[in-house]
């Protein structure tokens, strides 16, 4: 199958061709098409595929060869914790009492459902050492607006308008500066200092009576633990703003260190990160947003709570910011966090923190030879490196991941975070074994060598997959976003 | 205690900690400020082997009535369809649901090309040119939808029928104070958005309008009339929120002007799961193809020449523009879309017509038993596959009856419109039967004496 274009499933449609088996028409036809104005009668049917239904299979087996999850191989993308999806997850969230249930049910219909979005969330505020927590938004981006959204109403609810700036670091993820656009913030940068650490100077600089919050992951996105963080947490809360927790990277800390107890005041949860929802090739995530006490008026309704025996949803919120989402959240990414918490508990928990951690710093050491490594403290569960070393010699970090293809990996994370050169950022998560890491780290050594020696199959690569590196220009330059009939 | 997640044996740690050059894992902490460490464990409940915790969590969903087990009118944004077996089948296959976002398209073709498959047939069915990779849901994307509206006309008055899906309405409103938009509520008559209301309030300075086609009564709105007050004005967006299985049988309303058409393809392989995950989907037109939040598959060649797919336009993107993107949204909800997308190509072109044709005649027939029993079936417009009955009790008590006798009864309208007390909204889809239809019919005759 090499090198060859896979047909779309609309070109292996043939008229006539059904896979479907609709419910029988057990009632007297109606003349519908007499009942509505012409004009509302589609003339044309939507140009769905017709297939049989082992061509259906065909298909999308077919396209599941062409494509690579974690259950296929080593995939330690920065950023992501591409960690195992256990398999009682997915067994759990099809139970029928889970899967077939109506948000808008009678709740003394739904009480199991209701008993584990409680549960889940009396776990995650222990974890997080948060006051509150909200299940509602849907992916950490969407957890960091309805945040953002909570600061924002506690501000106001202080007479407090002149909040306008959110702080992010050089080092922050994209999504950070993006959510405060969105809730109506400036967006303003505070730098890193030599270690890689925010420069507590610089944020001097940049906070005053104008700041709404400080957005910040711990460790950062570098994988570098934020030492400075109680200092970071005064000049913030001093001058009047929040502290707002990214918790993409807590994989590293569970049970070691919670950000309620570093003075955060709003934290995001992945929870398709950190707590086994699968990435689902691009989502469904879920997003749990934590608060401080003094937040929690703000938080999105409705409120679940627990009185007399009985769940119920609180919609009697004056002061919240509203809904954030249709619902109560992605409920069946929820239950998967919520399997994976009681399959681990405590101790397991912090183990994965332990493990994550000891299988960064072991590749890290590993490969600070062949690469540059920007910052020489220890890391938590992911680090950097840069390949500028490997720019010189004409091969780029791109070519790098390229090449990693080839041995059957997935690339790290490349030309992220921002403040690093020809950045690869590496997480091999806690689920990794050190077989598994032994055979990346030579792997990473070998295409080193590669570049001295032999830098074109650096620059040429991949050359064993089934397409080679696509023209992105053209795509951009002119758009094809959908198939045309011929 | 055995994690059987975790591979790290003692000989592993040792050798690790001994490369590392450390003496344990703790000194890999050792920059965490003791003020701020834990100390001693969490308090979490008792972990439980595989075996345990599958009985204990199925004996939770067993506390739960669930939507096979009854027989169910409820729908208002969230349906019971027929699922095809072929759709777990495919999102079960753990190449596609343990993928990340599809950044290295060598070895994501299988994705990326089901996601540009997902595109075309949003384009398809809502009559748009353009179609995102997937939003969170129908609500949020509607909320993105009007947010572009804003930013592109760089107006901020919108007009928002008041009978779009309440919960998408709040949704709306909680983005707005985020961009300072303000919302103007259309009230809606016998059923529709109120035509005149609309005229009236309609002018330059509106960024859009907003209209829900089949709308929250499962009424159809007439979209061409509408269009045509919008077009009469100046730089006013057209945004249509719009159940997709619908449009099997209803024109699009990318036929009828509509700027951005979204919705949610929860309807097509996606169960209710309580509210979530569904996906919503968002469609435009050329005009506005940089503008679209999220991501966009499109097909393009590799070195050879041989065809493939790629993420692009990502210069709209939080990762490359950071506060300047078109939206925050990074994760979506690709492995729903390619459930909706299995759904689809196996409910195939005719078979959609008919399934929307099925929704729209058990819908009839359940109206016209409804009528015969003297129940008041309230707005007479044409509908799709939901209708509004005003009975003589509150619903919820309505509701409890019906659930003794195996029914889960339809939406208490009184809720998000106090105005219509015992008013509830029926969604009658092609899974029930006549008997069904007849069961229910008969306990609400019965109710209403
Ligand atoms: C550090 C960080 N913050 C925020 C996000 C955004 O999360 P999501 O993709 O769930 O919206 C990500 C993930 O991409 C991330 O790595």
């Amino acid at each position: 199958m090499a090198n060859q274009d896979f047909p779309l499933i609309f070109e292996r449609s043939k008229e006539g061709r059904t896979s479907y088996s609709l419910p029988d028409l057990d009632v007297p036809a109606y003349d519908i098409e007499n009942e509505l104005e012409e004009a509302y009668i589609r003339k044309n049917p939507a140009e769905l595929p017709e297939l049989s239904e082992l061509d259906i299979m065909r298909h999308y087996t077919g396209l599941s060869n062409r494509n690579y999850g974690v259950d296929s191989g080593f995939y330690p993308l920065g950023s992501c914790t591409m960690k195992y999806n256990p398999k009682i997850n997915e067994d759990v969230a099809r139970l029928e009492g889970f899967s077939h249930v109506h948000p808008y049910q009678d709740p003394n219909t739904v009480q199991g459902a209701m008993e584990m979005l409680y549960d889940l969330q009396t776990a995650l505020k222990e974890i997080t050492g948060m006051h509150e927590i909200s299940l509602q938004s849907a992916a950490g981006a969407h957890g960091e607006w309805t945040a953002l959204m909570m600061i924002r109403a506690y501000h106001e609810a202080n007479g407090d308008y002149a909040r306008t700036k959110v702080i992010v670091p050089d080092s922050a993820h994209g999504t950070n500066p993006a959510s405060a656009a969105v809730a109506g913030f400036e967006a303003v940068t505070v730098k890193s200092n030599e270690n890689g650490l925010v420069d507590l100077e610089d944020l001097k600089r940049v906070v005053g009576p104008d700041t709404a919050a400080l957005m910040l992951t711990n460790p950062n996105t570098l994988g570098l633990f934020e030492t400075e963080i109680l200092e970071m947490a005064d000049i913030v809360h001093g001058a009047g703003g929040k502290l707002y927790y990214d918790g993409a990277n807590l994989n590293a800390i569970m049970g070691y260190a919670r950000p309620g107890d570093m003075g955060f005041d709003a934290v995001h949860l992945n929870l398709h990160k950190t707590f086994t929802g699968p990435h689902g090739g691009g989502g469904p995530g879920s997003g749990p947003v934590g608060v401080s006490e003094e937040l929690v008026p703000f938080l999105p309704k409705p409120v679940i709570v627990h009185k007399d025996d009985k769940y119920m949803f609180d919609y009697d919120r004056p002061q919240s910011i509203g809904r954030v989402k249709p619902y109560y959240g992605n409920f069946a990414i929820n239950l998967r966090a919520y399997t994976y918490i009681r399959t681990m508990g405590a101790e397991g928990l912090k183990k994965v923190s332990e493990y994550a951690v000891l299988n960064a710093n072991y590749m890290m050491r590993k490969l600070e030879k062949a690469y540059d490594l920007p910052f020489q403290q220890h890391c938590k569960h992911e680090f950097v490196l840069s390949g500028r070393r490997q720019k010189k010699l004409g091969v780029r970090t791109l070519d790098i991941a390229k090449r990693l293809l080839d041995f059957g990996y997935h690339p790290p994370t490349i030309y992220f975070p921002l403040n690093v050169e020809e950045s690869m950022m590496v997480e091999p998560t806690e689920t990794e074994s050190k077989e598994t890491l032994d055979g990346f780290i030579d792997t990473m050594i070998t295409i080193a060598k590669e570049v001295e020696d032999n830098p074109e199959v650096v620059q040429e690569a991949p050359h064993h997959t089934i397409v080679k590196r696509m023209d992105e220009t053209t795509a951009a330059r002119k758009p094809i976003l959908r198939y045309e009939k011929a | 205690m055995e994690f059987r997640y975790l591979p790290m044996t003692e000989t592993d740690k040792q050798e690790m900690l001994d490369a590392i050059g450390v003496t344990s894992t703790e000194d890999l902490f050792s920059d965490i400020p003791s003020e701020v460490r834990v100390n001693g464990a969490l308090n979490l409940k008792k972990p439980k082997n595989e075996y345990q915790l599958k009985k204990e969590l199925t004996e939770m969903a067993n506390k739960n009535v669930n939507l096979k087990e009854y027989s169910s009118f409820l729908g208002a944004g969230v349906y019971d369809h027929f699922i095809p077996s072929v759709v777990d089948h495919v999102i079960s296959r753990s190449e596609f649901y343990t993928a990340y976002t599809p950044y290295q398209p060598e070895i994501s073709q299988g994705e990326l090309q089901a996601i540009f498959e997902f595109q075309t047939m949003i384009s398809e069915l809502t009559g748009m040119p353009v179609s995102n990779s997937s939003m969170y849901d129908g609500g949020t994307s509607l909320a993105e939808a009007v947010n572009l509206s804003a930013a592109h006309t760089k107006k901020k008055k919108i007009l928002l029928s008041k009978a779009v899906h309440p919960e998408s309405r709040a949704v709306i409103e909680s983005y707005a104070k985020g961009q300072g938009l303000e919302i103007f509520e259309i009230e809606s008559v016998d059923g529709l958005t109120d035509f005149n209301q609309l005229e009236r309030e309609i002018d330059g300075d509106i960024a859009s309008v907003v209209i829900q086609y089949p709308n929250f009564f499962g009424q159809i709105e007439p979209l061409d009339k509408i269009n045509n007050i919008i077009k009469g004005q100046k730089n006013v967006m057209f945004i249509v929120s719009s159940n997709p299985l619908a449009l099997g049988f209803l024109t699009p309303p990318g036929e009828f002007g509509a700027d951005i058409v979204v919705g949610d393809t929860q309807v097509f392989g996606i169960p209710a799961q309580f509210g979530g995950p569904h996906c919503g989907y968002f469609a435009t037109t050329k005009k506005l193809m940089r503008k679209v939040p999220g991501r966009l598959v499109g097909q393009t060649k590799d070195e050879n020449g041989v065809r493939g797919y790629v993420l692009t336009l990502q210069a709209r993107e939080q990762h490359i523009r950071r506060e300047k993107a078109t939206s925050n949204i990074c994760s979506n909800q690709a492995l729903n879309a390619l459930a909706s997308s299995v759904a689809m190509s196996s409910i195939g072109k005719h078979g959609l017509v008919q399934m929307a044709k099925l929704n729209m005649q058990k819908a009839r027939y359940a109206k016209e038993r409804l009528e015969k029993e003297n129940v008041e079936v309230v707005f007479q417009n044409p509908f799709f596959n939901e209708i509004v009955v005003k009975l003589n009790a509150p619903i919820s008590t309505v509701n409890e009856h019906l659930l003794d006798k195996g029914i889960i009864g339809g939406y208490d309208l009184s809720t998000a419109y106090p105005e219509l007390k015992n008013h509830m909204l029926v969604a009658v889809t092609e899974i029930r039967t006549k008997e069904e239809i007849d069961q229910f019919v008969k306990e609400l005759g019965d109710i209403n004496g």
